[in-house]
């Protein structure tokens, strides 16, 4: 049915299934894999593969601050595409201190070089959390302060993007008593950005970002902290596959109890599913399907894509449940019940009026006969 | 002193007229009816639900019907207590309605109860729970039943020419008709206590607590007067005999002396608990109340004098008004003003409600039978006009 | 009658009357107290989080059929308790919404069953014994096999907990009776085992009162640990610091669930025990952020209705004095008067 969409002959397709070496089918896989992530409507697979055949590759500047690199070990697990065609070929991974073949000073020269030729177009993509304390002395790339190499970077793009619980809220690095000061991107720069929260977040979480904003010049709609609303939308409780568990009173009490081994619930093990907001259960980890997950693998969710619950609460804590005002289909304080019948009224009535008109009647017709006289004495 | 003309006798003439077949046939239908609430269930045929789970059988058939069935029990108090023997004759027609008013109540209960086959277990040590107010009177009226039955036996007796055994009933008739006082007494008095423990379930108009007892067994006395003027009136009107009136007349008196009692005990009841503001709000028991009121209220104006109560007409609309007021109070109380919480709904089933009417007209039904088969009304004094 | 008989009628008649009145003199029947041994429910609204595990497990230990209200029956979605349902939980709205336990634009979870009260109207009201109170635990019971199926016991109860099986030409009603058939299998209420966040907790009156107070004196925001399951005493104590109670428990891992405690934080309570002081006391307690009248739970005085009715019973026929003296009375009128009228020459109905 996708190619309806594209014509065979059309030269653009051929052109870009040359350019990625990749065939068409592969290619055009892709943009639908990508179109449903970002859950668009059918059609918007065409405009994916259209935006995409474009000459011109956007370039991108991708930082790392206090990072386990474990965002970009991430996206390295991606296969639709794989990532080196999607950043040798559709992007312009212009900087990335863990994939760029360039190190040290030719490496920050890259970095100058490509944010002069693309002023005000590169997409900046931040992973880790950046240190404010004393200064920001905590982390320096090339005698830089993170801090300083932030604002220098964000000042001329085109849109930020917060890669990884780290940068988008200061993640592992900053649990408590936070030492270093570790904050996410916007926090240092003083405005919203767009953050793919997770540790790590799933990679076409970001890819599907990616692609939204080539395809349509603009980043999906976002939440209030910056998150994209097609991941981010719904806490992992309101689609998790053992909330039927849940709301049968089935938890697992002890990891290898009997609970446990029947995949039941994990909140009393302290699953924080019921106030993180991602969308881990629905697509899985490392594409096998959406059963590969913490919970799937019967671990509670640990919320780590979530501010104030990953790496700030216990991972076996019970967590608080958010969104639970009730649907309409729950049962109120009153509920209308019991049955009156029309009939039956019309009936009584009936019943009642020929009884009142006969006892009226009765009363009258006796009234017409003489009074009975008062009893003489003696009788 | 005894009217010697009055020996009952029985009526004899057809029992087949239009009428007798009519409730023939609505008899027929309850029976029915009854038979398939049997095998299918209460809810099968009722409209009752867990909000109203006292419906018309209950609040008509049992409180209301037992209470119409006390006419027996007023002239019993009047005639053997109070030694007014000019209302003799009036005593076995009354004694008859009750009998059957009384059967029919207590079959009703039957029919109503979930668990029927367990009823003995009211009257067993060991079940029986005896703080339970229907226990009370549950045992009264089963014992009242049985009672009326023996009271009644002279006339089958006399029919049945065994003259010695009526006799000998007639030795102890005495301690029957003295329980035939009590027992009515106690469970009409107790079908108001029932509504006790309803506590504030019952809407202020009708939970007069402590005097529940007394507001009962009054408007039971005079409804028992009232169904004593109606069934005699219809009788008259009926079988076309001569008016009853000169015995109806100081019978209403004595009446409305109680029924000036009661209205005096009703307003202060209300009054002293401060309920009376609530029968102003914008509500369906507020307007319930005040029919209810007048309907007691009327007959007070209507019957004040001698002269009016020599009306056969005046006196038959007011035994109507009032067997209507005492009906009021108890359906108000059982029912309208059953405050059992936002969202239920109930209104008899065309099927509960023909239940009521077949059994009502069985009622009537049997009594026009033994009227005419049995010596029961005074012997024939036709209509004169 | 002639006047001298009159007079001799009513000296003895109403000298009967009142001996009876005097020999049996307004006994009060004061409102039963509470059994010592007493186990009940501390319901909490303000941990509700509406998840229904409760109402499931119900129906699976007690063997309850599926209720539906929907017109595709998938799954039981009983609207009320019933002839099918023992327990529910119903769902306050008001305006938006917008946050739980809060009356205005707010929204909050009620569990409706058995309150076992401490002075049952139904068993007061129940002619044949079937609805029983446990002498030790308090429990009201529910004996179908006495039952006679009158219903008074669903009239009577304040709380329009038992509810009867219409539906059926076997009916009987139905009501929680606290899971006393798995207390043999040393089990407990399941709604209180199966609830997550110690919503429905079971033990004894005594320990849960404890708790409710402690909860109440909590400020909202205060951080403090919850309970599940089953509370018992030694739990409590460790719950209010005390430190013998760390030593009386013995911890026998996850599977205890009496050891099951969460930490979280206190919400904003009404500064109300119901269940404390109504009607004498409920052996089913609950704590609220919202109004108990608007949860549907009414505003009962101290004086239980079932001691107001027998205060009534036993005043005009405890011990059956007063009914016999007048059956008395009465007998001597009638025989007089019925004698009366043989005399007159066979004249008697």
């Amino acid at each position: 049915m996708i190619e309806t969409y594209i014509d065979e002959t059309t030269e653009a397709a051929a052109t870009v299934a040359g350019r990625l070496r990749i065939d068409r089918r592969e290619f055009l896989q892709f943009c639908a894999a990508t179109a449903a992530t970002l859950g668009l409507p059918t059609g918007a697979e065409a405009a994916i593969a259209k935006a995409v055949e474009k000459a011109q590759r956007p370039s991108v500047i991708w930082l790392h601050f206090q990072e386990c690199t474990g965002c970009s070990e991430s996206l390295l697990r991606a296969e639709h595409p794989t990532l080196e065609k999607l950043i040798l070929d559709v992007i312009s991974l212009d900087y990335h201190e863990t994939l760029m073949a360039a190190a040290g000073h030719q490496a920050e020269a890259a970095r100058k070089s490509a944010m002069k030729a693309n002023k005000g177009k590169y997409i900046l993509v931040v992973e880790g959390a950046i240190p404010v304390a004393q200064d920001g002395i905590f982390c320096k790339i090339g005698g830089h302060k993170a801090i300083d190499m932030l604002k220098e970077c964000a000042a001329d793009a085109a849109a930020v993007i917060a890669m990884g619980s780290c940068a988008s809220w200061g993640g592992m690095p900053s649990t408590d008593p936070n030492p270093t000061g570790s904050s996410g991107v916007a926090d240092v720069l003083g405005k919203p950005v767009v953050t793919i929260p997770g540790c790590p977040p799933n990679p076409y979480n970001f890819l599907a970002t990616a692609v939204h904003f080539l395809t349509f010049g603009k980043l999906p709609e976002i939440d209030q902290l910056g998150r994209p609303k097609f991941a981010y939308g719904r806490i992992i409780h309101e689609h998790c596959e053992r909330r039927a568990h849940f709301d049968a009173g089935r938890f697992a009490l002890e990891f290898g109890d009997e609970g446990h081994r029947k995949g039941y619930c994990l909140y009393k093990l302290g699953c924080k599913g019921p106030e993180t907001y991602a969308n881990c259960s629905t697509i899985g980890f490392g594409d096998v399907g959406e059963s590969n997950w913490p919970v799937a693998c019967g671990h509670p969710c640990i919320g780590c894509s979530e501010k104030g619950v990953g790496f700030t609460k216990p991972i076996h804590m019970t967590a608080q449940l958010k969104g639970m005002s009730p649907p309409a289909s729950y049962p109120g304080v009153v509920e209308q019940q019991g049955k009156t019948s029309f009939v039956s009224a019309a009936a009584l009535a009936a019943i009642a009026g020929a009884a009142a008109g006969g006892a009226a009647m009765l009363a009258k017709n006796l009234g017409k006969q003489d009074d009975v006289p008062a009893p003489k004495k003696g009788e | 002193m005894a009217n010697h003309t009055h020996a009952p006798a029985p009526l004899g003439g057809s029992l087949f007229t239009p009428f007798t077949l009519l409730l023939g046939t609505l008899s027929a239908i309850a029976g029915v009816i009854l038979l398939y609430r049997l095998f299918y269930g209460l809810g099968a045929v009722t409209n009752l639900n867990d909000g109203y789970p006292w419906g018309i059988w209950i609040a008509y058939d049992v409180v209301v019907g037992s209470a119409f069935a006390c006419g027996g029990y007023a002239m019993a108090l009047l005639v053997y207590i109070f030694n007014k023997g000019q209302y003799h004759p009036l005593v076995r027609p009354a004694l008859l309605a009750s009998l059957f008013g009384y059967t029919l109540a207590g079959a009703s209960v039957i029919f109503d109860l979930g668990r029927w086959w367990n009823f003995w277990h009211i009257f067993w040590p060991g079940y029986a729970q005896v703080n339970s107010v229907m226990f009370e009177v549950a045992v009264c009226i089963s014992a009242y039943i049985v009672v009326m039955w023996i009271e009644f036996a002279p006339a089958f007796l006399e029919k049945w020419g065994l003259k010695d055994v009526r006799q000998k009933l007639n030795k102890l008739l005495f301690f029957f008709i003295a329980l035939g006082v009590l027992l009515p007494s106690m469970h009409q008095s107790s079908l108001g206590s029932l509504l006790v423990i309803f506590g504030e379930q019952i809407h202020p108009l009708w939970q007069s607590g402590m005097l529940l007892p007394l507001i009962y067994l009054m408007t039971a006395i005079l409804l028992g007067f009232a169904v004593v003027i109606f069934e005699a009136t219809l009788s008259s009107t009926g079988f076309r005999r001569q008016l009853e009136t000169p015995v109806l007349a100081p019978l209403a008196k004595l009446m409305y002396g109680l029924l000036a009692a009661y209205v005096v005990v009703r307003v202060l009841d209300l009054l002293l608990r401060g309920a009376l503001g609530s029968a102003f709000a914008a509500t369906w028991q507020a307007f319930w109340f005040w029919v209810e009121m007048a309907c007691f209220v009327v007959p007070l104006a209507t019957l004040a004098t001698d002269r009016a109560r020599r009306s056969a007409g005046r006196l038959f609309a007011g035994a109507v008004l009032l067997m209507l007021g005492g009906f009021l109070l108890r359906i108000n109380g059982f029912l309208v003003g059953y405050m059992t919480g936002e969202g239920w709904h109930y209104f008899p089933s065309l099927a509960e409600l023909m239940v009521t009417v077949g059994l009502i007209a069985f009622e009537i039904l049997a009594y026009i039978y033994i009227v005419r088969n049995y010596p029961v009304l005074p012997a024939a004094q036709p209509a004169t006009r | 009658m002639d006047r001298r008989t009159f007079f001799k009628a009513s000296l003895a008649g109403g000298t009967a009357l009142a001996a009876g009145a005097a020999s049996c003199p307004a006994q009060a029947r004061e409102t039963h107290p509470m059994p010592p041994e007493a186990v009940g429910l501390l319901f909490d609204s303000v941990l509700c989080v509406g998840c229904k595990a409760c109402v499931a497990a119900c129906k699976q230990a007690n063997g309850m059929p599926m209720e539906f209200s929907t017109k595709d029956q998938y799954w039981d979605t009983p609207l009320d308790i019933s002839g099918k349902t023992l327990n529910v939980i119903k769902a306050y709205r008001n305006g938006n919404m917008e946050a739980k336990d809060r009356e205005e634009n707010g929204f909050a979870f009620i569990k409706k069953s058995c309150m076992h009260c401490v002075d049952p109207s139904c068993v007061s009201a129940c002619p044949v014994s079937a609805m029983q109170k446990d002498a030790k635990t308090g429990v009201v019971t529910y004996d179908k096999d006495a039952c006679i199926g009158c219903r008074y016991c669903v009239a009577a109860c304040p709380f329009g907990v038992p509810r009867f099986t219409y539906d059926s030409p076997t009916p009987q009603i139905s009501k929680c009776q606290l899971c006393i058939h798995r207390h043999k299998d040393g089990k407990y209420a399941a709604c209180a085992e199966v609830c997550p966040t110690g919503a429905t907790l079971y033990g004894k009156v005594s320990v849960l009162r404890e708790e409710a107070k402690r909860r109440l004196a909590l400020k909202p925001g205060e951080k403090t640990e919850f309970p599940r399951g089953h509370l018992r005493a030694a739990e409590e104590k460790a719950l209010r610091g005390a430190p013998e109670g760390k030593g009386e428990q013995r911890r026998q891992g996850w599977q205890d669930d009496g050891a099951q405690r969460y930490p979280g934080v206190a919400g904003q309570y009404l500064q109300h025990v119901y269940g404390e002081k109504e009607f004498g006391g409920t052996q089913m307690l609950m704590l609220s952020g919202v109004s108990f009248q608007k949860l549907g739970y009414p505003d009962l005085p101290p004086r239980s209705d079932a001691a107001t009715s027998e205060t009534l019973q036993h005043t005009l026929y405890g011990g059956l004095i007063a009914p016999i003296a007048v059956l008395g009375a009465l007998t001597f009128i009638a025989r007089r008067n019925v004698k009366h009228e043989d005399g007159e020459g066979g004249q008697n109905g």
